[in-house]
């Protein structure tokens, strides 16, 4: 498949923006728990949400960039009760919404308990808009990995692999954001989140190259026997309807030679996981030195670099049936 | 129900383009506006079609066999291009079964693009909208033409009369009649998607003459084919004469 710029920055930027928010919320809950001391509503909670909204933001806007006819997204949530993509649609902006709102009562201070469970789980506002946050979160999760998913005639994308990874890769991403914005508004919870971003980009690895394994053995479903009906072995295209190239022959293939795209698989691998997982690593060694924030700082720039070409590789690697008609050039 | 399809004879195709050209000429003059060409006298033009021909060649030479392959939208029973859609611009009629885009309502987004498995659908640059096959939808019920051109473009374009449009679902029907009893089959029938539209097999014509066909036992001609070698022959003429 074509892989478009738009998409790539949607599905990278709102993962980071998923995860990091995931990451605040998950300090909400250790600190509820008393594992981890109580942040700073303000500095910590609301600076945080409004840094993962930024994010959310930056890739709704890099959505519509992928659209013929923006002015009229607002039509995209009609078919919600069929379409992956009216489901998208629907729930990041009800994420963002609600990521807001949990940013905004942190900001106010709702932090007083509304009622207490079992006399010793106090819940206050910004625990139940948290809730619900978190669940929105990862129905968006689900919504952009099914988009992709659900479409069962490209083999590479028809698992649910592919939600997993969107994920892990998202989570893992915006942990390790989380990590660095930690060090600076709340050293205490540097090691907890490095600790977390280190379990997710592990888990994406191994999703990730499973679904990559995956994508390199098995067979398609359709031939060219089955495409144009005839039952002869040696079938070669002569023509394709098109004296130039056609929509056909662009949108539905990588546009580059497979060695790039097998060179990209080897560099999204060291980008996305192994690099960062050294630089994890050695920053949480030396979370006290002055080194800790160029590490942490690096491990984020190198896996989102990563990330772009990992999704980049996404579209590339997958391929399509039609292609079977339009062999030739 | 009613689900109009056309019925392409992959058989009697010459892969003249003609049906190219007229759906071509029909849509582009239609209400739903040009089917964008862009750079039509350039070095790499382009454009939207309903519908191409391709060609396909069968086999090692000197065993081959040229394939002339007509594809346009199949009109799916089970398409799963609509479902997809985020807007509700795909959509197929409950009438007629003809599957297809509102350009008032398309947002561009290439989605349904991505499920369909023929690659019928095709982006108009420049409207950026999904286009695709309406089996001439603005043609076939216009009741201002005269009946027999109430066809699709491309159908009435086929000088081989390799097109045949109609209904699937009425088992009397021309499409229907064909399909039976020349082996119509649908393309790529592993992913359920029922297409309408379909195919009519290549069939090689040969004349299989039997040596006894040739030979007739009462055919007059053999009778003088009788040879006779006289040497050995004695005959009566042989006593005696001359
Ligand atoms: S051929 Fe493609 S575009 Fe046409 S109905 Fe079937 S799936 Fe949809
Ligand atoms: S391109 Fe248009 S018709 Fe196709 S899925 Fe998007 S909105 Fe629907």
């Amino acid at each position: 498949m074509h892989p478009a710029f738009s998409v790539i920055f949607l599905t990278t930027l709102i993962g980071i923006g998923q995860g990091l928010f995931l990451a605040l919320f998950t300090g909400q809950l250790y600190a509820l728990a008393q594992l981890v001391p109580l942040q700073d509503s303000e500095t910590f909670y609301a600076h945080g949400s409004a840094l993962a909204l930024v994010f959310l933001i930056a890739g709704l806007i890099a959505s519509f960039f992928h659209l013929g006819r923006p002015e009229r997204a607002w039509r995209s949530a009609t078919k919600w009760r069929t379409s992956w993509l009216a489901r998208e649609v629907i729930v990041l902006p009800a994420a963002m919404g609600l990521i807001a709102m949990y940013g905004a009562a942190h900001y106010l201070s709702f932090t007083k308990p509304l009622f207490t469970v079992s006399g010793v789980l106090p819940v206050d506002l910004t625990l139940l808009i948290g809730l619900a946050a978190t669940g929105a979160t990862f129905a968006l999760f689900v919504c952009t990995g099914m988009i992709y998913a659900s479409i069962r005639f490209i083999r590479e994308w028809a698992t649910p692999l592919t939600i997993f990874n969107f994920i892990f890769m998202g989570g893992a991403s915006g942990f390790v954001l989380a990590t660095l914005f930690s060090l600076f508004e709340a050293p205490e919870l540097v090691a907890l989140f490095g600790f977390w971003a280190i379990i997710l980009t592990t888990a994406a690895l191994i999703t990730r190259s499973i679904s990559l394994w995956r994508n390199a053995n098995g067979t398609p479903k359709s031939t060219i026997q089955s495409a144009i009906g005839v039952r002869h072995p040696k079938i070669v295209q002569t023509a394709t309807g098109a004296m130039g190239g056609s929509f056909n022959t662009k949108e539905f293939r990588s546009g580059s030679p497979a060695s790039r795209v097998r060179q990209a698989k080897y560099l999204f691998m060291l980008l996305v996981f192994i690099a960062p997982l050294a630089l994890l690593a050695l920053a949480l060694t030396t979370i006290s030195s002055s080194l800790a924030w160029p590490l942490l700082a690096l491990a984020f720039v190198i896996q989102y670099a990563g990330l772009l070409l990992e999704r980049w590789t996404f579209f590339a690697d997958a391929t399509h049936p039609q292609n079977l008609y339009y062999q030739s050039m | 129900m009613t689900q109009l399809a056309l019925v392409i004879d992959l058989n009697t195709c010459v892969g003249c383009s003609a049906c190219v050209t007229s759906c071509k000429e029909w849509n582009t003059s239609g209400e739903a506006g040009p089917m964008t060409d862009m750079m039509p006298y350039g070095e790499d033009p382009t454009g939207t079609f309903f519908n191409r021909v391709q060609t396909f060649e069968i086999g090692t030479y000197p065993n081959t066999q040229t394939v002339h392959f007509p594809k346009s939208c199949l009109h799916c029973e089970e398409p799963p291009c609509v479902p997809v859609c985020p807007t509700g611009a795909s959509y197929k009629r409950e009438e007629d079964g003809i599957v297809l885009v509102d350009y008032d309502k398309c947002i561009g987004c290439k989605y349904c693009s991505w499920a369909c498995p023929y690659g019928a659908r095709e982006i108009d640059e420049k409207q950026k909208v999904m286009k695709k096959c309406t089996l001439c939808v603005d043609r076939i019920y216009d009741q201002t033409l005269p009946e027999p051109e109430r066809k699709p473009a491309c159908v009435l374009a086929c000088p081989a009369d390799a097109r045949i449009f109609g209904d699937v679902h009425d088992p009397q029907s021309e499409v229907s009649v064909l399909i039976r009893e020349q082996g119509g089959y649908a393309l790529m029938p592993e992913w359920g998607t029922k297409p309408a539209n379909h195919y009519l097999p290549r069939r090689k014509q040969e004349m299989h003459i039997h040596a006894d066909e040739l030979e007739r036992a009462d055919n007059p001609l053999s009778k003088e084919d009788l040879k006779i070698d006289d040497k050995d022959i004695t005959s009566v003429d042989g006593f005696g004469g001359w």
